[in-house]
């Protein structure tokens, strides 16, 4: 077999297994969300199919596959097909450049599926293809709430992915790269140290780019269009936004897409701020190599934030469409702006000191907005200024 | 909504997951009912002579916001009363699919011989069967029309789908639930 071939196969394989763990992964999020939905709201949750309702995800698959799939008269056959496809497709793809531990831990091959030097920036783009998916998914239903819906949804994707880009800014510049893996120079020297690596000699980045942070998880919560950003799924207001018009194994996919999106989002989270596949190093005091398992930390750092997402939904009511967009482009995208100028000034004029003084200022920053934020959230919660004298007509702002 | 706000809502989330749910598990576990829930209806007896409270008088009927109740009295056989007045009910349907369970009828009845009881579980395939007549409703008649059929079916006592807190109101005198 030629070496070629053997690499095409064997990135096909692992890509095939990447695709299987997250669809049953998310399968079993769905299950996992409500019983948890559940428990917070002092009921069982779902317990009737299988033991401790262990099958349901196979039951809500079944009813999807057989439920009938309508088709609307009106709608662009094709587009309307292709949407649900777009969205999960854009949603599998990303995860396959994210690490999940050393070169060649996985039974002598690399735990990626494809590396490229753009690394996080090729991340973000495909999953930013997903709103392709949302609103083509709206505009080819043919029917007037979907296309609201879609525009809604891309108009609020779109703001909160500039916040999510800048506020990674901060990290590219002090990580110097945009791989996830060690870059080298053509002499074969060392350029730079990838995400995982830095985190692992300088300390987790959460510790210098809290407020870089902050801001990464709440533009998450939007990209995933998960509560309190699920304006995209609005029953109450536009209907169902985009999907409206979808029914049985595309609504289903438009759904998975979301829930691999999360995990995705999670696993970002995890490999840029929390160290990635590596655990914490003072860990290896207590069990030797404790720290290098393979995959273990990955997915206990991705787990714990998809608890993150469930419980934040169980929490918090939906934002009105206009303070979401207040609230990402007054407040979000300028402070991720603040935190890029901070960090490259700290880089700029540090000279010999530490890093931990940007941790220190990151920190103060973060800080400083959750005290003020009964100040601060008028600024983006409130509609302008009413003068005096100044006559206004209903209808909104 | 400070950020304070939220943080308490999200520690209020929390402690609620370590709790135990308050959901009833009905089919498996049994539904505590109040003491005033109305259910199916009860004809009750005397507990002394074990005569037919019902005199027939169709006061029920009259007061039925739902028209679900049909009395047809007749005169009493003295030498073997069905009840201490005058007349007997000798035909008492009442029509669950109609029935509002308002409690109407149990307040219009002058000698408190139609009562609503505790039973609630009447689901049944066909509409024949939701007329109850007074052999469904007579006091020692335990369990729905579909409940004793079930019952049967299994070769089991009727397993009432209830449990009672604060015991038998008063005026179910000669009712007995297990």
């Amino acid at each position: 077999m030629p070496d070629w071939l053997a690499t095409l196969l064997i990135s096909l394989l692992k890509a095939v297994l990447v695709v299987l763990g997250l669809l049953t992964t998310f399968a079993y999020m769905t299950l996992v969300e409500r019983r948890l939905l559940g428990r917070m709201q002092l009921r069982p949750g779902p317990n009737r199919v299988g033991p401790m309702g262990l099958l349901q995800p196979a039951a809500d698959a079944i009813k999807s596959i057989f439920k009938e799939d309508l088709n609307v008269t009106l709608a662009d056959k094709l587009v309307y097909t292709l949407a649900p496809i777009v969205a999960i497709g854009m949603a599998l793809t990303a995860f396959g450049g994210l690490p999940a531990g050393p070169a060649g831990s996985l039974f002598g091959e690399n735990p990626w599926v494809y590396n490229l030097d753009a690394g996080i920036l090729a991340l973000l783009a495909l999953t930013s293809m997903g709103v392709y998916g949302i609103f083509l998914g709206g505009w080819a239903s043919g029917s007037k709430y979907p296309i609201l819906g879609g525009l809604r949804s891309s108009a609020q994707m779109i703001s909160y992915e500039l916040g999510m880009g800048l506020s990674i800014l901060g990290l590219l510049m002090l990580v110097g790269t945009t791989s996830f893996h060690k870059t080298f120079n053509d002499d074969g020297t060392l350029r730079a140290l990838g995400f995982v690596e830095w985190q692992a000699t300088n300390g987790w980045l959460i510790l210098f780019q809290a407020l870089g942070f902050a801001l990464f998880l709440i533009s998450s919560f939007a990209e995933t269009n998960r509560t309190p950003f699920d304006l995209p799924e609005a029953e109450q207001e536009i209907v169902a936004g985009y999907l409206t018009e979808y029914s049985a194994i595309k609504w289903a996919l438009f759904q998975m897409a979301e829930y691999v999106n999360m995990i995705t989002a999670s696993a970002v989270m995890a490999t840029l701020f929390f160290g990635g596949w590596k655990g914490p190093q003072f860990l290896n005091g207590l069990i030797p190599g404790i720290s290098e398992w393979p995959l273990i930390w990955l997915i206990l750092k991705i787990a714990f934030f998809l608890f993150l997402f469930i419980w934040v939904r169980a929490t918090l009511p939906r934002l009105r469409y206009d303070q979401l967009m207040r609230f990402g482009w007054k407040l979000v995208l300028p402070l991720a702006l603040a935190n890029t100028v901070m960090t490259a000034a700290f880089l700029a004029f540090r000279g010999q000191g530490g890093l931990w003084l940007l941790g220190v200022l990151s920190f103060a920053g973060l800080l400083a907005l959750l005290i003020m934020s009964d100040r601060v959230r008028t600024l983006w919660n409130q509609p302008t200024v009413r003068r005096e004298g100044e006559v206004r007509l209903g209808g909104g702002d | 909504m400070g950020v304070l706000e939220i943080a308490k809502g999200m520690g209020v989330t929390l402690s609620k997951l370590f709790q135990k749910p308050v959901t009833v598990s009905y089919p498996e576990q049994r539904a505590t009912l109040q003491p005033r829930f109305r259910g199916r209806h009860i004809l009750t007896r005397h507990p002394g002579t074990g005569l037919e409270k019902c005199i027939g008088c169709s006061l029920c009927a009259a007061a039925c916001p739902a028209y679900a109740i049909y009395v047809e009295a007749a005169e009493n056989d003295p030498a073997a009363p069905v009840s201490p007045g005058e007349r007997y009910a000798k035909v008492y349907e009442i029509n669950m699919l109609r029935c509002i369970f308002c409690g109407m009828c149990e307040e219009a009845c002058p000698t408190g011989a139609v009562v609503l009881g505790n039973e609630f579980e009447m689901a049944d395939y066909r509409y024949r069967d939701f007329v109850y007549g007074k052999e469904d409703m007579l006091v020692g008649v335990t369990g729905s029309l579909p409940q004793r059929r079930e019952a049967e079916r299994k070769g089991k006592p009727v397993r009432l789908g209830f449990q009672l807190e604060g015991g038998v109101r008063e005026e179910l005198e000669g009712v007995k639930y297990q």
